[in-house]
């Protein structure tokens, strides 16, 4: 089944023009734009349902505490959480995972462990990592990326040997390429690790099972998945939240506090300190149902046959002059697409684009190791969401072609 | 409307196509600085050999990065080359008033400012001469960054 034809009217933000030119948004990589009824529901939450959570004996305030635990329900359903105590909200993708390296890393890692990663991922996936090698002496190992733009799995038992965690992203930013996360999970647990996934690119464009991934934490942010910035997800199973310490420190985290200490609250709520972000989670709730109601499989089917259409029609039109990184089979990949035109400098390729009203990314995409492999230090960007349509992507063939104009010679 | 015309003007694709005193000077004699904009992953590095009596004889751009900023370190090296330091210094000013950037602290003391160079002052006694084609820079916001770039890094390797 295809998409709803409307999508992109539910969007008020894609109704404007730049440089003369009807927006066209090819950066939900980076960040998606939200539904009227993400706005509306929270806009809603703060007319009619607004107060402090967990703490109020009043009426109004056991609603607001119903919707944030709402929230948390609809997000533990859609990414089929045993429980919904297993879904800790944090700030975004990166709190996750720094909460993870922080209070998972701290209490389970001691020096000479080792944590592999690979070579796709995003900053957020590797600087908290490099920070506890510093603090714990663990060491990091990589999993290489192959010229298809695959992970190189060939070395992987020598990798894992001795490893304590693999931490993997599922769908990469830069590439596109989907890895084989319940295969990895399993490889991680065979050799005695645990297994992360940072699902950031995933779960806003693929169904999410996680417990068919198999995986032990999983995390994942909302702003691009339609929901607002700064809600964020960290799915634990329930064993390993119960064993990490808590994170930071205050209300809320709290079952008891006296002169002499204090004992944690329960799972999530050990790692959710001090008031949290409500109506963020509430646009989050909303999101997730925006999605349902699309179908995940129908998002997923849209954006497989909107790539093999981008893939098709860019090298179509522009030849040689474009490399698209990342697979080349559509259904291996999902609608992020990173070029390099010529030898234009992705800076000038998006100011011209822009000239066009069309949005994508130039720079490293917070993946620096990558463009080190990929022999480059930034790439163009278009990435593809539900809201996209063929018309998009025939306006960046177009505009490509002023490029060629300006910068041919 | 501001068109791309008043971005890419033929001088600074020119000098983006044929960069000049582009490569590497051997360090020491030469100094080196690198300068990076963490945004577009554009890098920068300024080679400069200066004489015993403050002329930059030999300057030498290596790095990578966008047509703006190639440009600019290109036209920059050429308009550095044979002056002295001192003069360099208040071309720093000059530029960066040409990208309506009137900062207190460019080169690190703050002393240029000082000097009260304006941007007509300089450009007369200095001639930004191709430079003047980076003006339409300024209507684009978010490239001052990439034009800057080649000159921070000069500031930097003049103040090493
Ligand atoms: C793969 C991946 N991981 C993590 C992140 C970090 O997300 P956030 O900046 O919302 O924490 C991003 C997005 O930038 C991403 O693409």
């Amino acid at each position: 089944m295809a998409l709803r034809s409307t999508v992109k009217s539910d969007f008020p933000l894609l109704d404007q023009q730049f440089h003369g030119h009807q927006l066209v948004y090819l950066d939900s990589a980076n960040t998606s734009q939200k539904p009227q009824a993400v706005i509306d529901a929270m806009t809603d939450y703060y007319e009619t349902t607004n107060a402090n959570v967990h703490r109020g004996s009043y009426e109004l305030a056991v609603r607001a505490t119903d919707a944030l635990e709402g929230a948390r329900a609809k997000v533990g359903a859609f990414i089929n959480a045993e429980s919904n105590s297993e879904i800790v909200f944090t700030k975004n993708a990166t709190e996750s995972m720094n909460l993870l390296a922080h209070c998972w890393g701290e209490h389970s890692l001691k020096a000479g462990d080792a944590v592999v990663i690979s070579e796709m991922e995003h900053h957020a996936n590797i600087v908290p990592w490099h920070m506890l090698r510093a603090r714990k002496g663990i060491e990091l190992r990589w999993i290489p990326v192959d010229a298809s733009g695959h992970l190189d799995l060939s070395d992987l038992d020598r990798l894992l040997d001795g490893a304590k965690l693999l931490s993997v992203t599922a769908m990469s930013n830069v590439l596109g390429t989907l890895n084989p996360i319940a295969a990895l999970a399993e490889r991680a647990h065979d050799a005695g690790a645990l297994m992360v996934v940072d699902a950031s690119q995933y779960v806003p464009h693929v169904p999410t099972d996680v417990q068919a991934l198999g995986a032990d934490f999983l995390v994942f942010t909302g702003h691009k998945m339609l929901a607002p910035m700064g809600i964020g997800v960290l799915w634990a199973r329930a064993e390993h939240l119960e064993a990490m310490p808590p994170f930071l420190g205050g209300g809320e985290m709290i079952l008891s506090v006296t002169k002499d200490g204090f004992t944690t609250n329960d799972v999530p709520w050990k790692f959710e300190a001090g008031t949290p972000m409500v109506a963020e989670a509430v646009g989050l709730g909303a999101a997730v149902d925006y999605l349902s109601d699309l179908g995940m499989s129908n998002v997923r089917q849209h954006e497989v046959e909107l790539t093999a259409y981008a893939l098709r029609t860019l090298t179509e039109r522009h030849g040689d002059k474009i490399t698209i990184h990342g697979p080349a089979e559509p259904a291996e990949r999902g609608g992020v697409m990173s070029f390099a035109y010529a030898d234009v400098h992705p800076h000038d390729v998006a100011q011209v684009l822009d000239q066009s009203g069309i949005a994508v990314r130039a720079g490293h995409h917070c993946a620096k190791p990558l463009m080190d492999v990929l022999g480059t230090s930034a790439t163009s960007r278009a990435s593809l969401y539900v809201y996209n349509d063929k018309s998009d992507l025939d306006k960046l063939a177009d505009a490509l072609s002023a490029v060629d104009d300006i910068f041919s010679f | 409307m501001i068109g791309l015309e008043d971005l890419y003007r033929e001088i600074i694709l020119d000098h983006y196509r044929t960069p000049r005193n582009r490569g590497e000077l051997e360090t020491p004699p030469a100094r080196r600085a690198e300068g990076f904009n963490p945004l577009c992953g554009d890098e920068i590095i300024v080679y400069l050999q200066v004489d015993e009596a403050g002329v930059i004889d030999d300057v030498a751009i290596g790095g990578q990065g966008c047509s703006i900023s190639q440009s600019s370190a290109s036209m920059m090296s050429v308009a550095i080359k044979g002056k002295t330091v001192e003069d360099a210094r208040k071309l720093i000013v000059a530029f960066k008033g040409l990208m309506s950037i009137h900062e207190t602290d460019i080169g690190g003391d703050g002393s240029e400012t000082a000097l009260g160079i304006d941007l007509e002052g300089a450009s007369e006694g200095m001639q930004l001469g191709d430079l003047e084609a980076l003006r339409g820079v300024v209507k684009f916001p978010i490239r001052i960054k990439c034009a800057t770039l080649s000159w921070n890094t000069l500031a930097q390797v003049l103040d090493e």
